[in-house]
């Protein structure tokens, strides 16, 4: 038995009604991955806001301009590739974060201010 | 039509918006990756709100109860007055970034000549809509790069659509009896323009056409046979149901 599988990726649909399905094989998978980081205002942090597709940091900052600022969201953009972000281990969360749970004396709350001083 | 030129002018730059911000549109929920299909339709979005800031002022023109809506959904093919590059199929994407990048050029050149245009309107719509037209010639002028300088298959797809698309890159700068009338002269942009799309087609590794026939007529309503059938479904809805909203 002959079996013809004829493989389409998007944007190279010939004229067909249907379309073809995405190939889960497709394109997108050889380009790698960036971590978007939008500025909303000046003077404010660059936040994390999601990530995308790109071949090159040029096309991820267009990609993201138009993913991510379309409703005036932003007026900067960083990108970085998501391979050069590293990250703690949740298993390590006991060792890391837990030490700093009986230590109150470390938060800024036993000091008596003069009235004078707001804002604090 | 018995339109006076400036009002032909001013259809003429609405259609070329309208028409290829449809074509555009073809690609949403089929572009090659979710990023880009995200690109092209906020083109053609913009494309179509550029198409409407012109219909508004045609209409204004025209009078007659003309608004932009019946300019855009009940012209017929023939009063149609967009040139032939944007009427052209959507073909594979790098048909379809090719003529945004040989279209997008050659209005950044016509509207930075109209921000001095004795219409005081049309000078201001150039100067809002130039920010969106930078834009998507940078957008599309590296994607010609990219798909020049990529792989062998993207290399032939960009010089398959260079031939298919070059002939109708003259009509651009054929003057029309309506842009001459309203003091636009298009063939002054033509070397400013070849020089752009010849800077970019070296980084892309790609031959610059030395053929020089072009087609023309779409400028004065002699389209090609593929308007016909995207207006057919352009104005499907106004012409089935005439006044429907929703």
């Amino acid at each position: 038995m002959h079996t013809y599988i004829r493989r389409f990726f998007y944007g190279d649909i010939p004229g067909q009604e249907s379309g073809g399905a995405p190939n889960p094989q497709g394109p997108k998978n050889d380009w790698p991955l960036w971590e978007v980081f939008i500025r909303s205002k000046q003077g404010l942090d660059h936040k994390h806001v999601g990530s995308l597709h790109a071949t090159d940091a040029q096309m991820a900052i267009e990609n993201a301009r138009d993913v991510y600022t379309r409703r005036q969201e932003g007026v900067s953009i960083w990108v970085v590739k998501s391979q050069d972000i590293h990250a703690s281990q949740p298993e390590e969360a006991g060792e890391l974060y837990d030490p700093a749970a009986d230590k109150i004396y470390r938060h800024p709350t036993f000091y008596d201010l003069p009235d004078q001083i707001n804002h604090m | 039509m018995d339109v006076n030129p400036t009002t032909e002018f001013v259809l003429h730059l609405a259609d070329n918006a309208l028409i290829l911000g449809q074509r555009n549109a073809e690609w949403c929920g089929h572009g090659p990756v979710l990023e880009q299909d995200i690109a092209i339709s906020n083109i053609s979005l913009d494309l179509i709100g550029q198409a409407r800031s012109f219909y508004q002022y045609a209409a204004e023109l025209q009078g007659n109860g003309a608004t932009e809506d019946s300019l855009a959904y009940l012209r017929n093919e023939r009063q149609f007055r967009n040139c032939l590059l944007v009427e052209q199929p959507k073909g594979d994407w790098a048909t379809t970034t090719l003529r945004q990048f040989f279209f997008s050029t050659y209005q950044q050149l016509l509207f930075q000549q109209l921000l001095s245009h004795s219409d005081e309107r049309i000078a201001a719509i150039a100067e809002k809509t130039l920010k969106e037209v930078n834009y998507h010639v940078r957008w599309s002028s590296e994607w010609v790069i990219r798909l020049g300088d990529g792989t062998a298959e993207s290399h032939r797809r960009l010089e398959q659509a260079i031939q298919d698309l070059w002939l109708f890159t003259g009509e651009l700068f054929t003057s029309t009896h309506y842009e001459i009338e309203s003091g636009v002269d298009v063939a002054l942009l033509r070397s400013n323009w070849e020089e752009k799309i010849r800077s970019n087609f070296e980084e892309a590794s790609a031959e610059m056409p030395t053929n020089v026939f072009a087609r023309t007529g779409g400028k004065t309503g002699l389209h090609s046979e593929h308007l016909g059938f995207m207006l057919a479904e352009l104005q499907y809805l106004q012409r089935s149901f005439p006044g429907c909203e929703w």
